[in-house]
């Protein structure tokens, strides 16, 4: 039945944002989180979704969640020689996090649930008046 | 005399289930919104419809998705990503409210049916 296919869909989508958000969450958490060297900073995270297209040929497809990659931009600098964290020369290491990037995104996610919640409210209604059909 | 259902109902069962099948393929583009290279699709509805109308047996063959067309977007953009939310929800909102439409063409069919046989 292609009502159980639809409710895949949307819950898969729902399923990646939630990854999406909490890369989100994590980026932003460690927004601050300072290292004294470069291997040891956080690094941004990114998820990266793909479709999944089922073997039947059929349009359409769920998303999935296929990594999450952490972001090759370069790391903060900055010179703080009384940081307890500061290395010999004196310098501590900001992750690359762009706070106002992680925001917009965060809108993105929630906005892309909320969307396929719907979807899932409006098959969930179809699927009601579907069993009602020839009640009085 | 039997009651031919297929008859009866004409062509609103199979346009009923091209609905929910139109369902699947929007809800698919609105679930990829955010995935890189997706490539939005939709179906040419009236030439689907032909199609599973023209098959006498009545199977239903929209497996193979002959009517399956990829959308063109207005504005494209650097992921290679065709899904156009607005788009895409216009066409599922539009898409539901039909299928309520097919189903209630259904409904009163079948009570039209259920009157005859009751004899009022």
């Amino acid at each position: 039945m292609s009502f159980q296919d639809i409710s895949k869909i949307a819950g898969s989508a729902m399923a990646a944002q939630t990854v999406r958000l909490n890369t989100v969450a994590s980026n932003l958490a460690n927004a601050d989180s300072v290292a004294g060297s470069e291997g040891e900073t956080y690094r941004a995270r990114k998820p990266v979704f793909t479709a999944v297209m089922d073997g039947s040929g059929n349009a359409g497809g769920q998303v999935q969640v296929m990594d999450v990659v952490e972001s090759d931009e370069p790391l903060r600098r900055v010179y703080e020689p009384g940081h307890p964290m500061a290395n010999a020369d004196g310098m501590v290491f900001y992750p690359n996090v762009n706070q106002v990037a992680e925001m917009t995104d965060m809108m993105s996610a929630s906005r892309a649930f909320e969307t396929n919640v719907e979807v899932l409210g409006r098959i969930k209604s179809m699927q009601q008046s579907l069993l009602k059909l020839g009640e009085a | 005399m039997g009651i031919n259902f297929k008859e009866v109902l004409g062509v609103h069962s199979d346009a009923l289930h091209l609905r929910a099948d139109r369902t699947r393929v929007l809800a698919a583009n609105i679930a990829n919104e955010n995935t890189p290279g997706f490539q939005a699709m939709d179906m040419d509805f009236g030439s689907a419809l032909q199609q599973l109308q023209d098959n006498s047996a009545g199977l239903l063959s929209t497996d193979d998705d002959a009517s399956a067309l990829y959308r063109v977007p207005y504005h494209p953009s650097r992921d290679g990503n065709t899904v156009e939310i607005g788009v895409e929800q216009a066409a599922f909102s539009q898409n539901a409210t039909d299928f309520q439409t097919s189903l209630t063409f259904v409904n009163m069919k079948i009570k039209g049916l259920a009157k005859a046989i009751a004899g009022q």
